[in-house]
């Protein structure tokens, strides 16, 4: 665990031992300094992840600089006093247009990226944010990963082990039961043979064995065979039918995505990434930059989600740094190197060329969602053909489905018209012409 | 007893000393089977170790390990961007505004673009000159893609890097800096303010610079009488839109004449609009696209022609000039003078003849005479600005050594000038040649650099068609190669280290655009410059024609003004004087699907059937029937289907043309011959691409008119001709036609005759029975295209457009011999068998029994023989989408199919092949797929490289082997035009739906919509009493229509 945490830093004992004794001092000034400033570091927490975390982390350099203990080194590094910090976070554009030579130097270190000014942020809560980067969290999230990591392992095991328990107390169980049958039967037969009955003679005699008995009977062969040939034809068909159909396809991605956390925990909007489903006939798989919005800033993963990704063998940390390998993404430097791999995907959905189909149809004015075709997305750790996209799964569909017509003009009068045809308020997608074969092979 | 019946297999037999009979009684076959050729080399294949076991060995293996394989689906990926560009959503095209001006076209076009890849051209409609795209520049999207493109710069044929080239340029300019040779830079006509600005300034940096323009064919006489007359090397413009009669002597306007352009004005001119359409009367020698849409077509030699313009000058002016002319010509000359006295300001008289006199005369009789309003000589165009005599002395110097270093771009004169062997003496006399081409050509081959150059379609640009009509070439793809565009290299080597973009930039900001926003400009790619339009507007034509209208009565009669009245009147005796150098007369010309030969290497192009003999991949020299006659010159059809003709051997002046396959072409002047531009190409072309013969050695002295001598050579010529019957046969019913005073006068129901079927003995109109139930069309959309035939000038954009959009595959010429050819939509072209098509359906109404003077055996017979002179009249037919379809009835599988809509659909994935509905279709409109003409190393056209298939539409299915196909009516465009209007939440306006065809046809003639809006123009088109249906007696009910074409015969 705590590997994981300090990755980045020297992996020797000694140099691991250095650092805690460091931050154990550190922190133990800091705390002090905290204390005399009367900040609260769980206040400032808070505050911290709503304002700062898009652009600053504790420990490491993101869109501007690494904040831990800033105050204390500002203060021996640069000299500068706690007003100077309050003044940048409330106006830091004024700061570097009047000159100030530490502000200007952090700016021009930045790719000239200025800092949001904070106007509303008060005097208190600057020192509360302040407090909170202060006090060390480096360990306490550790101690916390562990514990999670550990009631989780503990779990898993648990379960685990009772399914063997179980399993093996059935084998034992049902051994038993046979050895019983075994020794029963064995008894009965040393019964009857200290009674004298022959058994064997008295049970095969004069009896046919059923195989010559039914080859004999040709009625009876013949509706076999009928059944036989009934049953092949209907397994054969089946099997053809799913020739093409691939239902379930679930392969394996150049980076693993999980659905479940960006759709599901996340709650993020299909259509944020996969845009041009509004517009366009693709829905597209979103360009890289589209995940650099985000992953930015979200560098790694939270512990407990780490966690989540061992129990699917995936370490979503290293995924995320697939994503930056892609891109070209110099974490060190907050820079793009400018050398990029696009990510060759493998497509799960794949019509065939002669069916012609528009997400944006569907989508924007349809209004379908996007589950009803790809299934529980936001449930999906790995992407998998949910529906099996066949031609009748299509039909089926526009059978069953009303369309969309309130509030759109371009409907008012085919709606008006049609519904007065065919006798219904509701049309269907078929009832509109959704079934004629030009419409979706061209 | 055994028999002794002998059987015979072949009529052959008979004659014992027959060899092909001998050779197959040894033989299987009568050829040799090219074993060796499939087998390859037989020392190899003896030398191997694989034996018959091994091979069979493999040959299991690797059966089982495909089978193995194809048990498992393929792997597909999805590449996206890793960033993707603001501007493009994957599946939605983008559509940029650019021009064209390769040196033979100039037009303004929207180009539309798929995840960045230009795919098709369009026409720009808010272009108010030359925003119309013909086919040769619908099909130039084609030629980006072009796999035989030269993809770097090179050094005598060897590849070296941009740098090389640059020092080399640089070091040579350098060194000619103030040394008595002269820097020539030979280009094709810009028409560009900022490439004219550019090469001043690299004139002042290098000094003794030499530009000349060139232009592969030549418009120096028509160019040399404006200038002599207006001080300005132009061309004027005319708008045949205003004129009320045209007369031509040899002026294809509807094609190439003077930059082309002008069909869509003629054609609105054309519609019959409150009883009233233009006259036109074409003087000519070949049967040109413009004589084909003449009124009254006057067939007469390049000689005949001059003394016939002098003669109507002569009539106009009230004087007389010598000359003799055939009787029939002379009464026409007369007609036409007498209309355009009638007429005056609404006349127009124009010439295609290679000569400044009758140039002269024809700008003299227009501004004038008869002050047309049809022609503009204040806002000239600027299309054309090759000088014939600066390309001359170009050469001679280059031979005298004069020439230090001779810069080429957007030529080839190794091919297109007649005395190459002078240029190539003479380039091996220049010490630094670089010519910039996309190709490699005949002359890339002698220069000793080839400077790797843009398409247009990469390239940034400026061109002023017209005056004060600006317009922009803006790129749609970065460079595909390692490519540079002429400008771009020239601004290296004057040492700017300006982009072309800023330098076009600074050019429009100075000098154009004068307040204008440069990026409204760009986007609308059209520019129209505000002060000059205020000064044509004043000094307007049309005004000036009508004011003057009285005065110009009197100085029709007193000769024109004084200071002109010497150089016209010896213009007019020296045209009346003219006589044919012996021999037969040629007349060169350009076709409308191959212009001067820039684009040969387009297979779209090649296949693309000339409008009027319907020939494809190939030219050809016309002939006239009566003298193909004398010289045993014949077109005969051959059993397998296609059409021979023989080898001719042309002569002028000493240079020969050998094996010139020969058309005889109804409506060709006798005593005149003709043969067309562009073809011949050898260099650098795929071996499928070399077709025809090379016209330019014959154009000496840059004339498109000469003297030759033609003689029959042994052997046929096999050709591709896609349409063998060329009559009617009297079925007037298929093209309706009328003229226009019975149009004016007569009710509908007289000229427009809905054919009429018996009904319980009764005759009612063929529109009244229906053996069908019909749909129910009357909700949503019911989409109808109307082609009107008076205005359609067989231009053939909408083919090539059709090509493009629905990726029709290109076949060859072999599979076009053998009637495969693809093509969902064809012109039909058919002539008169007597001399008006009324006389045809006249004679085919009288004939009484079978035999005598007008029995129908020899009369169908007489009825398939176009007449010496015959009338025109062009027929665009794809699917009519009938309602009540033939094909759909037939079909096992259910593969085609009706919509509500009424489009006929046509499922590829379930049609199985069978063909009964291409058998079963009244209007042979269906395609099969005989093949697969994509991945096909077969058909190496573009289909089967990664290059060429960049410009497939990914909106539209490619068709496999064993499907038929057809139009669809571009259901494609259709369909997204209705979900972008669902998306937008509105009601689709007239003019929103459109085809491919109906969006490229500039003439108009062509109009596509929903007849269930009764406010479009289509619905409207469709009650006009013009509106008849392809067959109608068929009562196929189809959802498009035509209009009955009305010709004016109005002589005066």
């Amino acid at each position: 665990m705590k590997k994981v945490i300090y990755r980045n830093q020297i992996s020797k004992v000694l140099g691991i031992g250095l650092v805690v004794f460091q931050l154990f001092s550190i922190s133990l000034s800091a705390q002090e300094d905290a204390a005399a400033a009367g900040g609260d570091p769980v206040k400032g927490k808070a505050l911290f992840n709503q304002n700062c975390a898009a652009c600053h982390a504790l420990d490491r350099k993101m869109t501007g600089p690494a904040l831990a203990n800033v105050e204390s080194r500002l203060a021996e590094d640069e000299g500068l006093d706690k007003e100077w910090i309050h003044a940048w976070i409330k106006n830091s554009p004024g700061m570097i247009k009047a000159g100030d030579s530490y502000a200007n130097k952090i700016y021009a270190e930045y790719n000239q990226a200025a800092m949001t000014p904070f106007p509303t942020l008060s005097v208190e809560d600057i020192d509360n944010i302040l407090a909170y980067t202060a006090a060390a969290p480096a360990p306490v999230a550790a101690a916390a990963g562990t514990e999670v990591a550990n009631a989780q392992g503990g779990q898993g095991s648990g379960s685990g082990i009772s399914n063997e328990v179980i399993l093996s107390a059935l084998i034992l169980v049902f051994g038993l039961l046979v050895l019983m049958l075994f020794m029963v039967n064995k008894t009965l037969r040393q019964i009857a043979m200290a009674n004298g009955v022959d058994l064997e003679k008295e049970m095969g005699e004069k009896r046919l064995p059923v195989w010559k008995a039914f080859a004999k009977n040709q009625f009876l062969v013949l509706v076999t065979v009928i059944f036989l040939l009934l049953g092949s034809a209907y397994f054969a068909y089946g099997w053809m039918m799913q020739v093409g159909v691939d239902q379930g396809y679930e392969p394996i991605q150049p980076i693993h995505y999980s659905h479940r956390i960006h759709a599901g925990d996340n709650k993020i909007e299909c259509k944020y990434c996969h845009s041009s489903a509004r517009v366009s006939k693709t829905s597209g798989i979103p360009s890289l930059n589209v995940c650099m919005n985000c992953h930015k800033s979200i560098y790694e993963v939270a512990p407990e989600t780490l966690a989540e990704g061992q129990a699917h063998g995936v370490d979503y940390n290293a995924e995320i740094q697939k994503l930056y390998k892609a891109v070209g993404w110099d974490e060190e430097n907050q820079k793009y190197t400018g050398e990029s791999k696009p990510v060759e995907w493998i497509r799960v959905h794949n019509l065939p060329d002669f069916a012609y189909f528009n997400h944006s149809q569907h989508v924007s004015v349809a209004g379908v969602e996007c589950q009803t075709c790809h299934g529980p997305v936001e449930e999906m750790e790995v992407m998998y053909q949910h529906a099996p996209l066949t031609m009748g799964w299509c039909i089926n569909c526009h059978r069953e489905t009303n369309v969309k017509v309130a509030g759109n003009a371009y409907y008012e009068k085919i709606h008006a018209e049609l519904s007065k045809k065919y006798g219904v308020d509701q049309l269907t997608a078929a009832q509109m012409g959704g079934l004629e074969c030009g419409k979706c092979h061209y | 007893m055994a028999s002794n019946k002998k059987y015979w297999k072949n009529e052959a037999e008979l004659n014992p000393n027959d060899s092909i009979v001998e050779a197959l009684r040894q033989n299987e076959f009568v050829e040799d089977i090219p074993v060796d050729k499939f087998l390859g080399d037989k020392e190899n294949l003896s030398a191997t170790s694989t034996n018959r076991r091994d091979f069979l060995k493999y040959v299991g293996f690797s059966t089982a390990a495909a089978t193995v394989a194809a048990c498992e689906g393929p792997v597909i990926k999805s590449i996206p961007y890793v960033v993707q560009p603001e501007n493009i959503i994957p599946g939605v095209a983008n559509y940029y505004a650019t021009t064209i001006a390769d040196g033979f076209d100039f037009a303004s076009v929207l180009i539309k673009t798929r995840e960045g890849r230009p795919i098709k051209v369009e026409n720009n409609t808010d272009a108010k000159v030359a925003g119309g795209a013909n086919a040769r520049v619908q099909a130039s999207v084609l030629s980006l893609y072009d796999s035989t493109r030269i993809q770097g710069p090179l050094a005598n044929g060897e590849p070296v890097e941009w740098s090389v080239l640059d020092a080399a340029a640089k070091a040579k300019l350098n060194a000619l800096k103030g040394s008595g040779k002269q820097i020539a830079v030979l280009t094709q006509t810009y028409a560009s303010p900022s490439t004219t600005r550019l090469l001043r300034e690299f004139k002042e940096a290098y000094g003794n610079v030499n530009h000349v323009v060139y232009d592969a064919i030549s418009e120096d006489a028509a160019l040399t009488a404006f200038e002599n007359r207006y001080g300005e090397r132009a061309l004027a413009d005319y708008n045949f839109e205003n004129a009320e009669i045209i007369v031509s002597f040899g002026a294809d306007f509807l094609s190439d004449w003077q930059g082309g352009g002008y069909d869509g004005g003629y054609a609105k001119g054309r519609i019959p609009k409150n009883g009233k359409m233009s006259r036109h009367v074409q003087f000519e020698a070949n049967m040109s696209l413009t004589g084909a849409n003449a009124d009254k077509r006057v067939p007469l030699t390049p000689m005949q022609q001059k003394i016939a313009l002098a003669q109507l000058y002569a009539k106009l002016n009230g004087t007389n000039v010598s000359g003799e002319l055939p009787e029939y010509a002379q009464r026409e000359i007369e007609n036409v003078a007498a209309h355009i006295r009638k007429n005056k300001s609404a006349a127009v008289v124009v010439t295609g003849i290679d000569d400044v006199n009758a140039q002269t005369v024809v700008l003299s009789i227009n501004d004038e005479m008869l002050g047309s309003r049809a022609f503009d000589a204040q806002a000239p165009r600027y299309v054309r600005q090759g000088s014939n005599a600066a390309v001359n002395t170009l050469i001679a110097d280059m031979k005298a050594g004069k020439v230090g270093a001779l810069l080429m771009d957007g030529v080839n004169p190794m091919y297109s000038l007649p005395n190459a062997a002078d240029f190539a003496e003479g380039i091996s006399k220049v010490d630094f040649s670089v010519a910039f081409s996309t190709n490699w050509n005949e002359t890339t081959e002698v220069t000793q650099y080839t400077a790797a150059a843009n398409h247009y379609l990469e390239s940034w640009g400026d061109v002023e068609i017209k005056k004060g009509h600006y317009s922009l070439t803006q790129p749609t793809i970065r460079e595909l190669f390692d490519t540079r565009q002429f400008q771009g290299a020239l601004l290296q080597w004057t040492g700017s280290e300006k982009t072309y973009y800023d330098y076009i930039k600074e050019t429009w900001s100075t000098a154009v655009l004068n307040g204008g926003d440069w990026n409204k400009a760009l986007h609308d790619g059209v520019f129209v410059a505000s002060s000059d339009v205020l000064e044509t507007e004043e000094s307007d034509p049309v005004n000036g024609g009508v004011q003057s209208d009285k005065e110009e009565v009197e100085s029709l009669d007193d000769s024109v003004s004084e200071s002109t009245v010497i150089p016209i009147a010896s213009a007019v005796r020296s045209l009346a004087s003219a006589t044919s150098g012996g021999g037969m007369e040629l007349t060169l010309y350009s076709k409308v699907g191959m212009g001067d030969g820039q684009q040969a290497s387009n297979p779209w192009l090649q296949e693309f059937p000339d409008p009027i003999t319907r020939v494809s991949w190939d030219n050809y020299v016309t002939v006239s029937k009566s003298d193909a006659e004398k010289l045993g010159l014949v077109n005969e059809h051959v059993a397998n289907g296609g059409m021979d003709g023989s080898y001719a051997k042309l002569t002028v002046n000493g240079v020969a043309l050998n094996n010139v396959p020969v058309i005889v072409q109804p409506g060709q002047a006798p005593g005149s011959v003709g043969l067309s531009f562009g073809y011949g190409k050898q260099v650098g072309m795929k071996s499928e691409m070399q077709t025809g013969v090379n016209a330019y050695p014959l154009y000496q002295n840059f004339n498109k008119v000469q003297s030759v001598t033609l003689e029959k050579a042994s052997g046929m010529h096999e050709f591709a001709c896609v349409q063998l019957h060329k009559t009617l046969m009297g079925r007037g019913d298929i093209i309706k036609e009328t003229s226009l005073e019975i149009f004016n006068t007569k009710d509908h129901a007289e000229w427009n005759i809905v054919p009429q079927v018996s009904l319980n003995h009764q005759e009612v109109p063929a529109t009244s029975v229906d053996l069908w139930d019909s749909f129910d069309r009357s909700i949503g959309h019911h989409f109808n295209l109307s082609i009107d035939l008076n205005a359609c000038t067989g231009c053939g954009a909408c083919v090539i457009a059709c090509h493009a959009e629905n990726n029709v595959p290109v076949v060859g010429k072999e599979e076009v011999r053998r009637s495969r050819d693809m093509h969902w939509l064809r012109i039909d072209r058919y002539y008169s068998s007597e001399d008006t098509f009324e006389e045809d359906n006249i004679k085919k109404d009288e004939f009484d029994g079978l035999s005598g003077e007008k029995g129908s055996l020899g009369g169908f017979g007489e009825l398939e023989h176009p007449a010496a002179n015959p009338q025109v009249a062009f027929q665009p037919v794809m699917c009519q989408h009938c309602n009540h379809a033939p094909c759909e009835t037939v079909c096992p599988v259910a593969a085609t199919s009706h919509s509500r809509q009424g489009q006929n659909h046509m499922a590829y994935n379930r049609c199985v092949g069978t063909r009964y509905c291409a058998n079963n279709c009244p209007y042979k409109v269906r395609r099969f797929n005989w093949f697969l003409y994509n991945n096909n190393e077969e058909f190496d056209y573009y289909m089967n490289n990664d290059l060429g298939k960049m410009v497939i539409n990914p909106d539209v299915n490619v068709r496999s082997r064993g499907v038929m196909e057809k139009c669809s009516m571009c259901i494609q465009m259709t369909q997204k035009t209705i979900l972008d209007a669902k998306r937008d939440g509105r009601v689709i306006k007239d003019g929103e739906f459109q085809t491919a065809c109906s969006a490229a046809c500039s003439s108009g003639a062509m109009v596509f919509g929903d007849v269930n809006d009764k406010d479009s123009q289509v619905a409207e088109l469709s009650h006009s009493n013009r509106m008849y249906h392809l067959l109608e007696h068929v009562g196929t009910k189809p959802n498009v229509f035509y209009h009955v074409k009305v010709r004016n015969n109005n002589e005066a």
